[in-house]
């Protein structure tokens, strides 16, 4: 484990050259086995599932069909559950981030009585996660007549504490002299919250916009509860069932599994900053 | 919605200004208090209610019998909920310390200025992209008894019907893959904010690496840590996806974990599953506050 500090005192450019070359060797080989599952994923999603039994499961494709990735859209139906996803996952990001900028400015720039508690409450929810209320939720929607439906998988989600704290937290921290020339501005709060407020705190606001999409997007449990039929179901839950049932149609499960990483890993590499910013919230003090 | 922003030194406003502050204070917290309402404060009213009576029986709605809180000792005490509870605790024994040893191991690995660094940080965050769904549905590639890659190496094969013991271990698996990403992203993250003056100081008293890293980067980990293990200590409570794809709670109910257990139960009798509900929620309200106080004590002695 060398690190900057300890190659200035190595003796030579050879045990340098030797030290990197093991290092990159480590590097490899723990990328290989962080990957190894994902490649494994590959090899399922583009064989044929029953030949692929009968070759006894090597490491690599038995009969290549890149067609899967097409019949998976349209034989699998994934690509109606790619929809129903994208909707969901655009309903929840824009609701949080909306109902979040709301109740955070009013717990950070408003005065009136309560405010104590309500913040208590907000954050009380913290501690009731999903899984808990999951079997009256349950009940609620379907008397609503919500189950199978965009409404009924984005609701218990259109808003969320963490959010709010996380918001809050930013704009708690809004210079005060903006504040001042907002009000000598005669600026309204609505106004001021998305020209002043909202832009100052634009990387906390992104982060969170982020992770907000990134759970949405990956929702299994509640989906599990909220879709009974087929054609409502998000790409998650319909990629698990198309692996895990029905052998002969695997690869197509297994193709959804890399349809629905693949957005994902290019909207990490794109905005890389702004979810690393966001994953450490609270990690960091302050 | 008017009201305006007011100077930090306005000083005594009238009391019609105070008032449409308040109005508006009010009216911004609706949206979210509505879903909070319906979702978190009334299923929890409602849960208790479940769990004090038995709606079971064949005219489930007309029949609705207060059997109180023997129902809670009836359940609580119950050999399900207890094996459930177990079955979970020993899941985040799996997978939080391994999560967290895997994810510093690799965050040490990167934590370097070298050529082509990015590319291999980029690899070890890459898991974070993946679901619940999406990792399990890779593991079963992997794991699954019958059609799983591992299923002849008999030391990896731990999902196999001859041993139900080792089949929490091959879910745990998948969930720690699951988020190595995050905690790399973490734990690496509270590395590079570490001064490198501090280590540098370190290299010049004489300290190797592995001391190097035992008595300066660790201990300034400490609140990342502790932050990283309430997350997958949370986590693991709510693991659902990964049985329901891997295990469906088998074999012989030993990865039916408390989440599963309300899943399948619910159904059948929802009052035994309310109770269950509110046995976890109690659980998750214990280890949460006490691993926040334990958050606070160690970030103020930090300083």
């Amino acid at each position: 484990m060398a690190t900057e500090a300890e190659q200035v005192h190595a003796p030579g450019k050879g045990r340098l050259r030797a030290v990197n070359v093991v290092f990159y060797l480590v590097m490899t080989v723990v990328s290989f086995v962080v990957l190894f599952p994902v490649w494994m994923t590959i090899v399922r999603a583009l064989s044929d599932p029953l030949a692929y039994l009968r070759q006894g499961l090597p490491p690599y494709p038995v009969g290549a069909q890149w067609g899967v990735f097409r019949d998976a859209w349209t034989e699998g139906s994934l690509g109606r559950s790619f929809l129903v996803s994208v909707s969901v996952t655009l309903v929840i990001t824009v609701a949080q981030l909306l109902t979040s900028v709301l109740a955070a400015y009013s717990f950070a720039f408003l005065r009136y009585p309560l405010k104590k508690l309500l913040f208590a409450l907000t954050v009380a929810t913290l501690l009731l996660p999903i899984e808990v209320t999951l079997v009256v939720n349950t009940r609620t929607i379907r008397s609503w007549d919500w189950l199978n439906s965009i409404q009924g998988l984005s609701a218990p989600f259109l808003a969320t504490a963490f959010g709010i704290f996380l918001i809050r937290q930013s704009f708690l921290g809004v210079p005060g002299d903006l504040r001042d020339a907002a009000a000598l501005d005669g600026y309204s709060h609505w106004r001021f919250m998305w020209r002043v407020a909202v832009p100052v705190c634009r990387p906390t606001v992104a982060s969170f916009a982020l992770i907000a999409l990134l759970g949405a997007w990956g929702q299994y449990t509640w989906p599990r509860l909220a879709v009974t039929r087929t054609d409502w179901e998000p790409l998650q839950t319909r990629l698990a069932s198309l692996a895990v049932q029905n052998i002969d149609k695997s690869n197509i499960g297994f193709a959804g599994a890399l349809i629905a990483a693949v957005p994902i890993v290019i909207l990490l590499i794109v905005f890389q900053r702004q979810l690393i910013r966001g994953l450490t919230a609270g990690a960091v003090k302050g | 919605m008017s009201g305006r922003v007011e100077a930090r030194a306005a000083g005594e406003s009238s009391f019609g200004v105070r008032a449409r502050e308040a109005m508006l204070g009010y009216a911004y917290l609706v949206p979210a208090f509505v879903v909070f309402a319906v979702f978190f404060f009334y299923p929890l009213g409602k849960l208790i209610q479940l769990s004090l009576f038995d709606t079971r029986g064949v005219f489930a709605n007309q029949r609705q019998e207060f059997v109180g809180f023997s129902q809670w000792a009836d359940v609580l005490g119950g050999e399900e909920f207890r094996s459930s509870v177990w079955i979970t605790i020993q899941y985040v024994l799996y997978t939080v310390p391994a999560g967290i040893i895997l994810g510093v191991l690799l965050a040490q690995l990167a934590h370097r200025k070298m050529r082509g660094i990015k590319f291999f940080q980029t690899v070890f965050a890459s898991t974070v992209a993946s679901s619940v769904a999406v990792a399990s549905v890779i593991f079963f590639a992997l794991v699954n008894p019958e059609v799983g890659y591992f299923r002849n190496i008999s030391w990896l094969s731990w999902l196999n019907t001859q041993n139900p013991d080792t089949a929490l271990m091959a879910v745990s698996v998948s969930s720690i893959w699951q988020n190595l990403g995050l905690t790399f992203i973490i734990v690496l993250a509270a590395m590079q904010s570490i001064p490198e003056e501090l280590t540098e100081a370190a290299t010049l008293d004489g300290y190797g690496p592995v001391r190097r890293f035992f008595k300066v980067t660790l201990p300034l980990l400490g609140p990342t840590l502790l932050f990283v293990m309430v997350v997958l200590v949370i986590f693991a409570f709510q693991a659902f996806g990964q049985i329901d794809i891997l295990t469906q709670g088998g074999p012989q109910g030993r990865t039916q974990t408390l989440v599963y257990r309300i899943f399948t139960i619910q159904f059948d009798d929802v009052n035994t599953a309310a109770v269950m509900a509110i046995g976890l929620f109690a659980l998750t309200v214990v280890v949460t506050l006490a691993q926040f106080s334990m958050l606070e004590r160690r970030v103020t002695y930090g300083d």
